[in-house]
């Protein structure tokens, strides 16, 4: 007798993933699809995919989705959220994307308290385009336009997103979480669920911030990327609950 | 409801409401900002959806967002912000969405003036987006004109899947005349948009997906050439232009919007000269009116296109006429309106005019 114990989450298309190997990316996926079936909102949900590594990802989610130009997602979103308030809207998006050339589009959206959700995947450099530095690259990362490494007089700091966004009063719930051992991916799924659960309150915006790897770009093994993102990454984005409006 | 007297701007935001307008979302601009100031109080009264961007680059990808749910939806600039929208349109056209661009043009380049002006025929018609696309451009010259053709410019834009862009200047937006709200839309067949982002429930096994993304260079020609014959439908149907005094004229003028209006008295001034002045009057700029060229009498003696501009759509009137008469132009810029006399001049001293 065979007793069915894991299966692909029908919140996830049968698309073979375009993610490389040991990138986080592909259990972030799981994650969301997994939260909006066991919250049974996959049906009126919308998914808004970005420009970057994920911008694939409105052929693996299983919902309604929508492809956005670069930076532009939570535009997108507030658009289609507006004139549809019952539906559940997501966007998907990397830290160039977010963090760089869409910041003012996520800023106003988190300001305007948009009923929306934003899984911001923070791997700390441009994956789809080749390596090139992100405003999350940590100071003296070697990337394909920093290649003596980031420097601070030249190039500025690495962004704080979730710092930065907990000052803003429209955001209901923020989360840095990670992805590099089963338990922090089981935290990360937790912190996903609330930020959907929040938007079927009509709390306001969420997001959560991912500390993600990308194991091509930094140059090294899968195993290695995700040490990175522990030892490299974590001290300079602290994981932990930014804002929770709903906490007691 | 009987005429009322009313400012270009609030006119074409109540015939947006009249046209079934879901959703604006727009940026402050002048000279259209009575667009979003009027459609702030009565769409949001009419729980319907309003909202100010935080940028026009952010309106546009709004407008996106809705317009990929299904909605009816518009947004309204004027010339640099109609320069950060070309993004959006892009991708609107290439997702096949429809919607609403209302474009008051003022005096450019850079941020140019305030005034009227006629510079952005290029950006509406060559567009600054990226790719192989059209927007479906009118241009009326009057107030009540341009509320006809907004309130049947929902219908178009869904019928064809296309951003539909209507162009006025600061004039029109800001003048005001005794208008008709009432005046009978065409009646289109309008198929379900059984494509729209309304999540599964409502159209369930199939997945919606707003997309422009094609990386197999196969599909994206397949693609593009879809839109194109998209394109040349678009030409066959919705051409429109209007001739004016054409029984048998001296000359040809050609010239849309307010230098159309302009236009009209240089043509009464001179017919009182013995001169006999017709004018091509352009109403759709994409598609252009390139057949009511061939309606040019034999005996005319040239053509001259008159714009509020150095000379944009001349290319257009060249392409058309394709060598058979000799065309000059007259234009003036940077928000300076001529008087008619000044195209009575050029017409009587048509041959100083002559650029080809």
């Amino acid at each position: 007798m065979w007793e069915t114990k894991y299966e692909k989450s029908s919140g996830l298309t049968d698309k073979k993933l375009s993610y490389c190997p040991g990138c986080t990316h592909g259990i972030i996926h799981k994650l969301v699809a997994e939260v909006l079936v066991e919250l049974d909102i996959l049906d009126r949900a919308i998914a808004i995919a970005s420009v970057g590594c994920s911008v694939f990802s409105y052929d693996f989610f299983n919902c309604d989705a929508e492809q956005s130009p670069h930076g532009r997602a939570c535009a997108l979103a507030t658009g289609a959220k507006r004139v549809l308030p019952e539906n559940i809207v997501f966007t998907y998006q990397g830290d160039g994307d977010l963090a760089s050339i869409g910041i003012a589009e996520t800023i106003h959206a988190a300001n305007r308290g948009e009923n929306i959700t934003v899984i911001f995947i923070n791997n700390a450099i441009y994956g789809m385009t080749g390596g090139q530095m992100a405003p999350t690259s940590l100071l003296g990362q070697k990337t394909t336009t920093s290649q003596d490494g980031r420097d601070q007089a030249h190039h500025g700091n690495p962004i704080h997103i979730s710092e930065m966004f907990a000052t803003i009063e429209g955001v209901a719930y923020l989360e840095r979480v990670a992805a590099y051992d089963p338990k922090h991916v089981i935290a990360a799924k937790k912190a996903i669920k609330k930020a959907f659960q929040y938007q079927m309150e009509n709390k306001g915006f969420t997001m959560v911030e991912v500390v993600a790897t990308c194991p091509v770009n930094w140059g090294l093994k899968p195993v290695d990327a995700m040490k990175w993102s522990k030892t490299a990454m974590e001290p300079v984005y602290p994981l932990g609950v930014f804002k929770d409006k709903g906490a007691k | 409801m009987a005429k009322v007297l009313m400012k270009g701007n609030e006119a074409i935001a109540l015939a947006a409401i009249k046209g079934g307008v879901d959703a604006f979302y727009g940026y402050p601009i002048t000279p259209q900002n009575e667009v979003p100031e009027y459609l702030s109080k009565h769409l949001l009264d009419a729980g319907k959806v309003f909202l100010q961007a935080e940028s026009e680059v952010s309106a546009i990808n709004m407008v996106y967002g809705a317009a990929g749910a299904g909605k009816r939806v518009m947004t309204s600039s004027s010339s640099p912000g109609i320069a950060l929208k070309q993004e959006g349109l892009s991708y609107l056209t290439a997702a096949e969405l429809p919607c609403l661009v209302v474009s008051v043009m003022r005096g450019g380049p850079g941020l140019g003036s305030i005034q009227p002006s006629q510079g952005d025929y290029y950006q509406a018609t060559r567009g600054g987006g990226n790719g192989d696309y059209h927007l479906i451009v009118f241009a009326p010259e009057s107030i009540q004109e341009t509320i006809d053709i907004i309130k049947e410019s929902f219908d178009i834009a869904d019928y064809y899947r296309n951003p539909v862009m209507v162009l006025v200047d600061g004039l029109i937006g800001q003048m005001m005349e005794s208008v008709d709200f009432d005046r009978p839309v065409k009646e289109r067949f309008l198929p379900e948009k059984n494509w729209a982002t309304t999540g599964t429930r409502n159209h369930p096994g199939r997945r919606n997906v707003a997309n422009s993304l094609y990386l197999d260079p196969q599909a994206l020609e397949n693609h593009n050439i879809h839109l194109h014959e998209k394109y040349k439908i678009v030409k066959k149907n919705e051409t429109r232009y209007e001739l004016i005094n054409f029984d048998n004229p001296e000359y040809v003028i050609v010239a849309y919007g307010t230098m159309a209006r302009i236009a009209r008295s240089a043509i009464e001034m001179l017919k009182k000269d013995g001169i006999e002045v017709g004018m091509i009057r352009p109403i759709s700029l994409f598609p252009y009116p390139e057949l009511a060229f061939d309606q040019i009498p034999e005996s005319t003696k040239g053509i001259l296109t008159c714009e509020l501009s150095m000379g944009q759509m001349l290319d257009d009137v060249l392409i058309a006429n394709n060598g058979r008469k000799k065309v000059g132009f007259f234009g003036r810029a940077g928000g300076m309106l001529p008087d008619p006399e000044e195209i009575v001049a050029a017409i009587k001293n048509f041959d100083e005019r002559v650029v080809k």
